[in-house]
């Protein structure tokens, strides 16, 4: 099968479908690879970098003539929808929700086309989601970006000059840009806090180093498709009075919430800004969509008059971007091809979701998938509860039934010092003794020596050597000669063996 | 020579053997504590030797150096992995010992002549010393021969298999009440229950297999100190008294260190397996992430602080050579590298710690569960080699799962697992295992051996 990946035409979009790194995956899953000239070139990739790794380059046409899948990044235009075959497979963003009209040309081509950018959030599938590796690289030049444009240091230090704090850095949504935001923030040394509507991302953020906000109305932002919704009034209020006041601390804010097919939510308004000392920054990654700050200028980096730099678009490191692209695509032709056959499974969970055209029809909006943790409700509280009652009463009956114990036994020994002779209980005595030196004795032996423990316990058990021994008489013909003949040899085994295999045994433990 | 001077070197000798138990609580007394040993052994041998009526020198001296020379070439040959095996063997030897003893003891003319209750109380030492015997010595070569592949590891099991041990039990103690009454006429009935004792050794280690076998072995080796001291109750012996007693406790609190790491009691292993409690713990949800060795060897590289937690996995592929040499090579490289060990891991109490040190692995970086568990969560790259039950989250997170409640080594809380593994079939609790789907979990799939030594290689 022939896999064709095209130069991207739309503005700005330096991105390529596949990195030369990825070609040796798609190679070894029997594909042939073209690619068109100068494909990667914005990405850095030269030409020869492809060939070395053997993919045939080719012009434009011969992709449209020859391809059976066509790898791409944005939407295709129009034009190039024309050009393509009936049939093919293509794979590439489609912003589905908001390109109804795409989808009904591609229908009416008959081709099949998944969108990468609508795979459903399930872990099993996040191998091949690009928003979740394009939020990454997002979330970790946000924080590189701010670092730039921030006057200052960001870890503290203690130089032989003086003392320097660390800046304080605010993250706003904690889904993947979120999260890569605070680790990398953190790696820098900065103070990290995080706020997010839904309460189920507080063990990651706090996981990441960061301290978690939160306000003190009780409202869950959580949804079933794992992204969150949007909120009421008097949450929003809340909401708005913490980020002034964060506002006021922070040197760096960071936001990156966004709710699904709608404009992203303001969350930092006018006099947040004006709130912020001069020299702070903040890096809007929801400016594509509308921007979480009102002031934010989309794909614009100015800074107000108060000095607070806005950061309304960052790099996203296109040669970073391509191989993580190129492994999101292999990862979903991989899964294709399951049984060493490539073919397309509508029964598949993630391709039935993520093929939103396929045989002429529209499969737009697909079916929803839950991803969302469910939460136990509440039912760890009243166990804890019982536990601590019902160790008291484990602790209670532990001294009860010991107590019976002792004066079961105390009645045992009473019984047997009545009918067994003298010589018996002294026997008796030294037995019982026995038992609990030994008992203590071996709580002590410490876990790594315990096979050696058996073994010398072996041969010390050999002693029976000692029975074979007052057994014995000079006549082999008589019984009890032979039965303890017999019973010494077994046992003088033991106890050269066992003593012999645990030397050997703990000559074998040696120190560092 | 008098009596006392023996009763007193005796009592040297039980000393001794004191020291030496206690001497293996730290590894760097331990050696000190194998000569008290032998010191106590050599003691009492001699003082028994030269005491009075000693007959039959001459003869016990030849057997004596056959035995020695079979015990040295045995200890010398075995190979560590099959350490529970030779161990099995021994504990067979000494119940052999005591049912032989018993049997001597009760034909010894002198004892013959006891009259009254001392009679009574010989004959009920002699009865009961052949019985734990007969089913320390059955029982151990079941083990051995299922330890050996012999036999099938598995568990056998019937239905009413506990019913028919209890009768056993009953029955012999009945004949075991006529026996003591009338020796004479009922002297038959000895046998019949030493017939009856080997049977119940046999049924009770047959159905008993797999991961279940420390806790057989602590059993036996407990069973063979009781028998060691029922036996010196016979012969009126008190230092076959003393070291039975301490080789008994010695069993008893092994079977229980074995149960509480499985969290099952005594009487649930010796019922029989794991399985037939007809729990079904529930479905896993998520993917299997396989990667190469040479992708796992990149994982370590990176890797600051790695935790290997071997089981019985690696003594079947006898790994612990070259996963001594991967520990050497990383630390090498300044990272650090501490084993992980289960209670229950492998075939024998301790089985694990004997297979590294055997293959020079410094005992120091060796660790308890207890002592590694705190440090997963600040541990890069955990390493599960051929252990499945004793790192399977389900037994703290499901509590639907079988083995719900028992202790494991936390290897999920590390930033990467490595687990290397045959494939994804399911241990011995017949339990799937939900670590190998967790999100930074990897199996790299093969040979636990042939995949180090790739890794080896690499590095």
């Amino acid at each position: 099968m022939k896999i064709g990946i095209l130069k991207e035409i739309e503005k700005d979009e330096s991105r390529v479908a596949i990195a030369p790194k990825n070609l040796v995956r798609l190679k070894k899953l029997g594909f042939e690879v073209l690619i068109e000239k100068d494909a990667g070139i914005n990405a850095l990739y030269a030409n020869s970098d492809y060939e070395k790794e053997g993919a045939k380059i080719v012009e434009k046409e011969t992709i449209f003539k020859e391809a059976d899948i066509i790898l791409k990044v944005a939407p295709p235009t129009k034009e190039e929808v024309s050009k393509m075959r009936e049939g093919i497979l293509l794979m590439s963003y489609l912003r589905p929700a908001t390109n109804q009209e795409l989808l009904q040309e591609l229908a009416s081509k008959k081709i099949n086309a998944i969108a990468m950018d609508a795979i459903p959030r399930i872990s099993r599938a996040q191998k091949m989601d690009v928003l979740s590796s394009m939020a990454n690289i997002a979330g970790y030049r946000a924080v590189i970006e701010a670092a730039f444009y921030f006057g200052r240091f960001t870890n503290g230090q203690i130089t032989a000059a003086g003392k320097v704090e660390p800046s304080k850095v605010l993250v706003i949504g904690a889904g993947v840009a979120g999260l890569a935001a605070i680790g990398i923030a953190k790696s820098l040394g900065a103070i990290v806090r995080a706020f997010d509507t839904r309460k189920e991302v507080r063990e990651q953020i706090q996981s990441m180093g960061a301290q978690f906000l939160t306000v003190d109305i009780d409202e869950d932002g959580s949804t079933p498709s794992g992204y969150s919704k949007e909120m009421s009034q008097a949450f929003i209020e809340a909401e708005m009075a913490l980020f002034k006041k964060q506002a006021e601390e922070v040197d760096i804010i960071i936001t990156t919430a966004q709710i699904p097919g709608k404009p992203a939510p303001k969350l930092l308004l006018e006099d947040h800004v004006k709130a912020m000392k001069r020299g702070s920054v903040i890096v809007d990654l929801a400016a594509p969509t509308g921007g979480n700050c009102v002031l934010t200028k989309p794909g614009e980096i100015y800074t107000t008059e108060n000095g607070v730099t806005i950061i309304g678009k960052v790099n996203m490191m296109p040669m970073q971007a391509s191989f993580l692209l190129g492994n999101n695509f292999i990862n979903m032709l991989e899964d294709m091809r399951k049984e060493g056959q490539f073919y397309i499974n509508m029964e598949d969970d993630v391709i039935k979701r993520a093929m939103v055209v396929y045989n002429g029809k529209i499969n737009w909006p697909p079916e929803p998938i839950s991803v969302s943790v469910q939460k136990p409700q509440e039912t760890s509280k009243s166990p804890a509860v019982d536990l601590e009652v019902m160790k008291r009463k484990k602790a209670k009956r532990k001294v009860i039934t010991f107590s019976i114990w002792l004066i079961f036994l105390a009645i045992i020994f009473l019984l047997l010092g009545q009918v067994a002779p003298k010589e018996f209980m002294a026997h008796f005595t030294v037995f019982v003794l026995s038992i609990f030196v030994g008992w203590n004795v071996i709580w002590n032996v410490t876990h790594a020596l315990h096979t050696p423990l058996m073994s010398v316990t072996n041969a010390i058990s050999g002693i029976i050597v000692t029975g074979g021994i007052l057994l014995m008489g000079d006549d082999l013909s008589d019984p009890i000669t032979i039965l303890a003949l017999i019973a010494f040899f077994v046992a003088s085994i033991n106890v050269v063996g066992g003593f012999f295999v645990t030397y050997r045994m703990l000559k074998m433990f040696k120190k560092s | 020579m008098g009596a006392q001077i023996q009763v007193a070197a005796y009592l040297m000798a039980a000393i001794l053997f004191i020291l030496s138990l206690s001497g293996l609580s730290t590894q760097e007394t331990a050696k000190r504590g194998v000569i008290y040993g032998i010191l106590g052994m050599i003691l009492a041998l001699v003082f028994t030797i030269i005491g009075p009526e000693i007959k039959g020198l001459e003869i016990m001296l030849i057997a004596f150096i056959i035995a020695a020379f079979i015990g040295i070439m045995v200890a010398r040959k075995v190979q560590m992995t099959a350490m529970p095996q030779l161990i099995a063997l021994l504990h067979s030897f000494v119940g052999i010992a005591a049912v032989l003893v018993g049997y001597g003891s009760y034909l010894d003319p002198k004892n013959q002549a006891l009259v009254g209750v001392e009679h009574t109380i010989h004959l009920i030492e002699v009865y009961v010393g052949i019985f734990i015997g007969a089913v320390t010595f059955t029982g151990s070569v079941i083990a051995w021969g299922k330890l050996d592949e012999k036999i099938t590891p598995k568990p056998l099991t019937f239905p009413g298999k506990d019913v028919l041990l209890v009768a056993i039990i009953i029955l012999s103690a009945i004949l075991g009440v006529f026996f003591v009454k009338d020796p004479q006429k009922y002297f038959v009935f000895l046998h019949i229950m030493t017939g009856l004792a080997s049977i119940l050794g046999i049924i009770l280690v047959m159905a008993i297999g797999g991961a279940d076998m420390p806790v057989v072995i602590s059993m036996l080796n407990s069973y063979s100190g009781w028998a060691a001291a029922a036996s010196g109750f016979t012969l009126g012996n008190d230092l076959l008294i003393v070291t039975g007693a301490l080789v008994g406790s010695s069993g008893a609190i092994l079977s229980i260190i074995m149960c509480r790491a499985m969290n099952r009691s005594f009487f649930a292993v010796i019922s029989g397996g794991f399985g037939e409690t007809g729990t079904v713990a529930k479905k896993i949800d998520g993917e299997v992430k396989s990667i190469t060795a040479e992708e796992a060897v990149s994982i370590l590289e990176e890797a600051n602080s790695i935790v290997i937690v071997p089981g019985y996995g690696m003594a079947v592929a006898k790994a612990q050579y070259p996963v001594s040499e991967l520990t050497e090579k990383l630390r090498k490289k300044g990272k650090t590298v501490r084993f992980g060990i289960h209670p229950v891991a492998g075939r024998l109490p301790g089985h694990m710690n004997v297979l590294l040190a055997e293959a020079n692995v410094p005992y120091d970086i060796v660790l308890e569960m207890d002592e590694i568990n705190p440090d997963l969560s600040e541990t890069d790259v955990a390493i599960v080699l051929g252990a499945n039950d004793t790192v399977n989250p389900g037994a703290m997170e499901d509590p639907t799962s079988p083995i719900f409640g028992m202790p494991v080594i936390e290897v999920w809380k590390a930033k990467t697992v490595i687990v290397i593994k045959r494939s994804l079939a399911s241990g011995y609790a017949g339990v799937d295992n939900p670590l190998f789907y967790k999100e930074n979990t990897r199996m790299l799939f093969g040979d636990a051996k042939a995949v180090l030594d790739k890794i080896n290689a690499a590095f």
